[in-house]
């Protein structure tokens, strides 16, 4: 009768045949097959830790970021064009504060201006104003944002634009803030 | 002298079976976490930043417990 010792011992050879049918070189070269598999498996269970530990990682990088930018003050209001120069549905490309990405400023008509973050919320390719259907395109992926409140209405995005918010005084369009939004 | 282990080399085996399925089940949440994340983060919202990132850490914290466990029952 097997001992306990022995049943712990006992070798499993992987296509389940007895220990004389084996092939030479397994005869020679004898492996402990169970104890192999536990092994990569909880060697298995260890690379699946440092993913674990990479998404906190992460997360712990949204903090230190959120951190960061509450240090930084927010930007002072800056002139973009004046009312004049950009014609009704024209456009324009501005950057607010200055060496940040692309901003695009729309007149829609005689007195509304709206002026978003020109990149695309899904994959930041930039979007186009067809100021007609009153929609900002994105070209990547078929993207459609309402033009009046930057809100995606089709296609794979699925936050709005972020809005720069503005003021008209003395003539000049003025940007005087950047307004993240979830919906 | 080395102790013999409590379990034996099969019931072992089912154990991180078991362990591998619920780090992987964890894992799967905190992708979702971190994407979840990632999307309220780039839109502004700063209020989930805090709790997202302490269920992070717990899920860690529950893996390198599973693993310590595992590495326990070779003692």
């Amino acid at each position: 009768m097997m001992t306990d010792q022995e049943s712990e011992q006992l070798t499993v050879p992987p296509d389940g045949r007895s220990p004389e049918e084996q092939p030479r070189w397994r005869k020679d070269f004898p492996i402990d097959w169970p104890q192999d598999e536990y092994l990569s498996r909880r060697e298995f269970i260890k690379f699946l830790l440092l993913t674990s530990a990479a998404f906190s990682t992460g997360q712990v990088a949204f903090l230190v970021s959120d951190f960061v930018q509450q240090q930084t003050s927010p930007p002072a209001s800056q002139v973009i064009t004046a009312v004049a120069d950009v014609p009704v549905g024209g456009s324009l490309i501005f950057h607010y504060p200055e060496g940040s990405p692309a901003r695009l400023l729309v007149r829609v008509n005689e007195e509304t201006f709206v002026a978003y973050e020109q990149q695309c919320t899904h994959l930041t390719c930039p979007v186009i104003p067809a100021v007609d259907d009153l929609e900002l395109h994105c070209p990547c992926h078929d993207g459609v944002f309402d033009m009046l409140t930057g809100r995606p209405l089709s296609g794979p995005p699925q936050r709005p634009l972020a809005r720069v918010t503005l003021e008209i005084q003395n003539g000049n369009v003025i940007a005087t803030g950047i307004e993240k939004r979830m919906v | 002298m080395k102790r013999k282990s409590r379990f034996a080399r099969s019931q072992r085996m089912t154990i991180a079976t078991g362990i591998l399925f619920v780090v992987v089940v964890i894992i799967i949440l905190q992708l979702w976490l971190f994407t979840a994340t990632m999307n309220a983060f780039l839109g502004g919202d700063r209020a989930i930043l805090w709790p997202a990132a302490i269920a992070s850490l717990i899920c860690l914290g529950l893996n390198i417990g599973l693993l310590w466990y595992l590495y326990g029952l070779e003692k």
